[in-house]
């Protein structure tokens, strides 16, 4: 099963000559990605891992019919990165990138808007470990060999705790990627892995409620960690209710998902919900 | 990061926000001199530390002689203030800001917010100030006034009306409400704030709209692009270990358990700290080295773990995908030899180059614990601390 990428999916790099777009580069080409080519600006003529450097995302998508783009650009100049790959038609951008400034990612969520639904850019990230469909390709930074074919998918907040579970799809928003999943034939059971902070949780507990059919299967990281001491009293407000780890399980649970106590037991605990349906509770996306 | 109230009144009348009259004073003698600075016959001698609540704590004096200026100022500097924001230990006073006091006849609350959920700017005001804001939410949630701004656009000016008339304000007060508004409004956007709070904004007698106090907060990620921001850093007012993270590019808050944590990734981190509070013990702190953690990076976070007294053993937790298990083995073992931690180290290593980590683990002959799970790791830190207790127990009976 596969939502968002498969072995087909044409991927560029953007930031593609650096240290991290080479080594991961390479790690997703030996993986089986897709990988087209990439983006450095100023380097558009040559090659690198045997493959094009365009000095534009356009040019790359006329060249290469690249579909999907990682991101790896550094945080002052991702948002402008980002908006350049929604702006040459990439479907789905997944930025690896961690730091970029809240407002620039104001201004790259409302620049995504400005696209008709039917050709808007699917934004995974950033500060994200990425996107991958086990034995199929990897759009990421995630250390490939620890994830199986299956038939759980995987959202997660936290790229680490990903791994913990295997197989993550992060960032965008809950909601999305659990419809997605939803709709997936070969999909038959979702875990969440969420964090404090953010409406993300909430939301996604009532999507589940509302609208789906699949079991779900989740836990929030942060049960000991202490209330946001930099937040401000006008952020309190708004952080009133629903953001700390213990509101969000109580939340979940009662929109009916099963919560693992741990991490690690979120494996038991989705074998468990399935019960016999399945004997290998592999994950998948 | 947060800056000083003076800072902030100084960053917003520069956007136009009215302030009273005022100055900064490191000295007895500079605040005397500020208040004749100033002029008038009644002052306000203000405590400079980065919390709320000062007036209740006693870092606020209103004085109506340069004398009793000259003797508040000398009872506030180096005094310890604690407010509920600064904990326990409190903060020592080393600046003062010497204002005029103006008569006050009504206040107002304005708060500008990045709102998670809109993934925009909200503007929050209520028509009693004075209160924080906390306190406003319980005591009259149904009066709390709210604007999201579009951020294509930014605020518009009706949007500035709209508050000002819910607050209560019209006639001349109406357009210096709308000033006040857009230039705070303008100074979150153009200076990359997270939070701009006026509280109180009051109305004076004599019919002027003045903030009162004022506090701003700003998005570290942002402060490349503000080095007008940036340089108003204080450090006096960080935890010294914080900062010196802050530094190495570590992500790391003191807590106040036994076990130091050091983890790739913020939820790993909180993850392994709930497992450590689930065995029945507390972490010492949060520690996230992030991604691409050099050797350097690794020693570092040994040395901020090491540097707390509280704590009796390490756990060191990484599951790398853009980090490397090789890289972050040579930094424990270069740690390990150059500090000479003399407590308990387990450590757990998974992902890219997890092999190659174990290996320079293994032959390094460093008695250390590892693990392969995130769960045993959790037990064997635990164990390994019991022991070590166990010890020093012993040792302190014979």
């Amino acid at each position: 099963m596969s939502i968002l990428i498969d072995e087909k999916t044409r991927v560029i790099i953007q930031g593609f000559t650096g240290d991290k777009g080479t080594f991961h580069g390479k790690e997703m080409i030996a993986y089986g990605t897709n990988l087209v080519g990439g983006v450095t600006p100023g380097k558009g003529g040559q090659k690198h891992l045997d493959r094009p450097v365009f000095n534009t995302v356009r040019d790359a998508v006329r060249e290469t019919g690249a579909e999907a783009s990682l991101v790896f650009v550094p945080a002052g100049f991702c948002a402008d990165s980002i908006m350049e790959a929604a702006d040459a038609g990439i479907r789905l951008v997944c930025a690896i990138t961690d730091g970029i400034p809240a407002q620039d990612m104001m201004m790259v969520k409302r620049y995504l808007w400005r696209y008709p639904k039917e050709r808007r850019t699917t934004l995974v990230g950033p500060n994200c470990a990425g996107i991958i469909s086990p034995g199929k390709a990897m759009l990421g930074i995630m250390p490939g060999h620890i994830y199986r074919q299956g038939n759980v998918g995987l959202i997660t907040r936290s790229g680490t705790l990903g791994y913990e579970a295997a197989s993550p799809i992060n960032g965008s928003s809950f909601v999305d990627h659990l419809r997605l999943f939803e709709e997936d034939p070969e999909t038959v059971a979702v875990m969440i892995i969420g964090e404090i902070g953010g409406p993300q949780e909430a939301e996604a507990a009532r999507f589940f409620r509302d609208h789906m059919q699949k079991p779900v299967i989740g836990y929030v990281a942060g049960l000991s960690a202490p209330k946001g001491r930099r937040m401000g009293h006008a952020g309190a407000i708004i952080r009133a209710f629903g953001e700390s780890a213990a509101e969000k399980v109580e939340i979940m649970r009662e929109a009916g998902i099963t919560v693992a106590p741990s991490p690690a037991e979120l494996g038991a605990t989705a074998a468990k919900v399935l019960g016999s349906r399945t004997k290998r509770v592999a994950v998948a996306t | 990061m947060d800056i000083h109230e003076y800072q902030a009144k100084e960053l917003l009348a520069g956007f136009g926000v009215a302030i009273p009259r005022g100055g900064v004073a490191y000295s007895p003698e500079q605040a005397v001199y500020r208040a004749s600075e100033i002029g008038g016959s009644r002052w306000a001698v203000k405590a400079q530390i980065h919390s709320g609540a000062r007036g209740k704590a006693g870092g606020i004096k209103v004085c109506t002689s340069e004398d009793e200026v000259r003797q508040a100022a000398k009872g506030l500097l180096g005094k310890r203030l604690v407010t509920h924001q600064t904990g326990p230990e409190g903060r020592v006073v080393h600046r003062l800001y010497v204002e005029a006091a103006v008569p006050i006849a009504r206040e107002l609350y304005v708060g500008f917010v990045l709102d998670r959920k809109s993934e925009r700017v909200m503007i929050v005001a209520h028509p009693h100030g004075g209160m924080e804001i906390e306190e406003i939410a319980q005591k009259e949630p149904d009066t709390i006034v709210r604007s999201v701004v579009e951020p294509a656009v930014g605020m518009t000016s009706f949007q500035a009306r709209e508050i000002a008339f819910a607050l209560g304000l019209d006639g001349g007060l109406l357009s210096r409400a709308t000033t006040a508004l857009l230039g705070c409004y303008r100074a979150f956007r153009d200076l990359d704030a997270t939070m701009v709070e006026i509280n109180p904004l009051v109305v004076t007698q004599d019919g002027h709209l003045l903030a009162l106090d004022a506090k701003m907060t700003f998005d570290d990620n942002a402060l490349f692009r503000r080095p007008n921001v940036s340089e108003l850093r204080d450090y006096a007012e960080e935890d010294p270990r914080e900062s010196q993270a802050a530094e190495y590019g570590i992500n790391y808050v003191a807590l106040d358990g036994e076990i130091g944590c050091i983890v790739n990734g913020a939820g790993l981190a909180m993850s392994t700290m709930d497992l450590i509070k689930h065995a029945g013990y507390s972490p010492a702190n949060f520690l996230d080295v992030g991604g691409g953690a050099s050797p350097e990076k690794v020693t570092n976070a040994f040395r901020l773990v090491l540097a707390d007294p509280k704590v009796q053993a390490i756990l060191v937790n990484i599951f790398a995908g853009i980090n490397r298990c090789d890289w972050v083995a040579q930094g424990v073992v270069s740690a390990v030899k150059e500090l000479n931690p003399q407590v308990p180290l387990v450590v757990r290593l998974a992902g890219t180059n997890v092999e190659e980590g174990r290996r320079i683990l293994r032959e390094s002959g460093l008695s250390l614990v590892t693990a392969d799970t995130l769960t045993e790791a959790a037990e064997r830190v635990v164990a390994a601390l019991q022991a070590a207790g166990a010890k020093t127990a012993k040792a302190g009976k014979s």
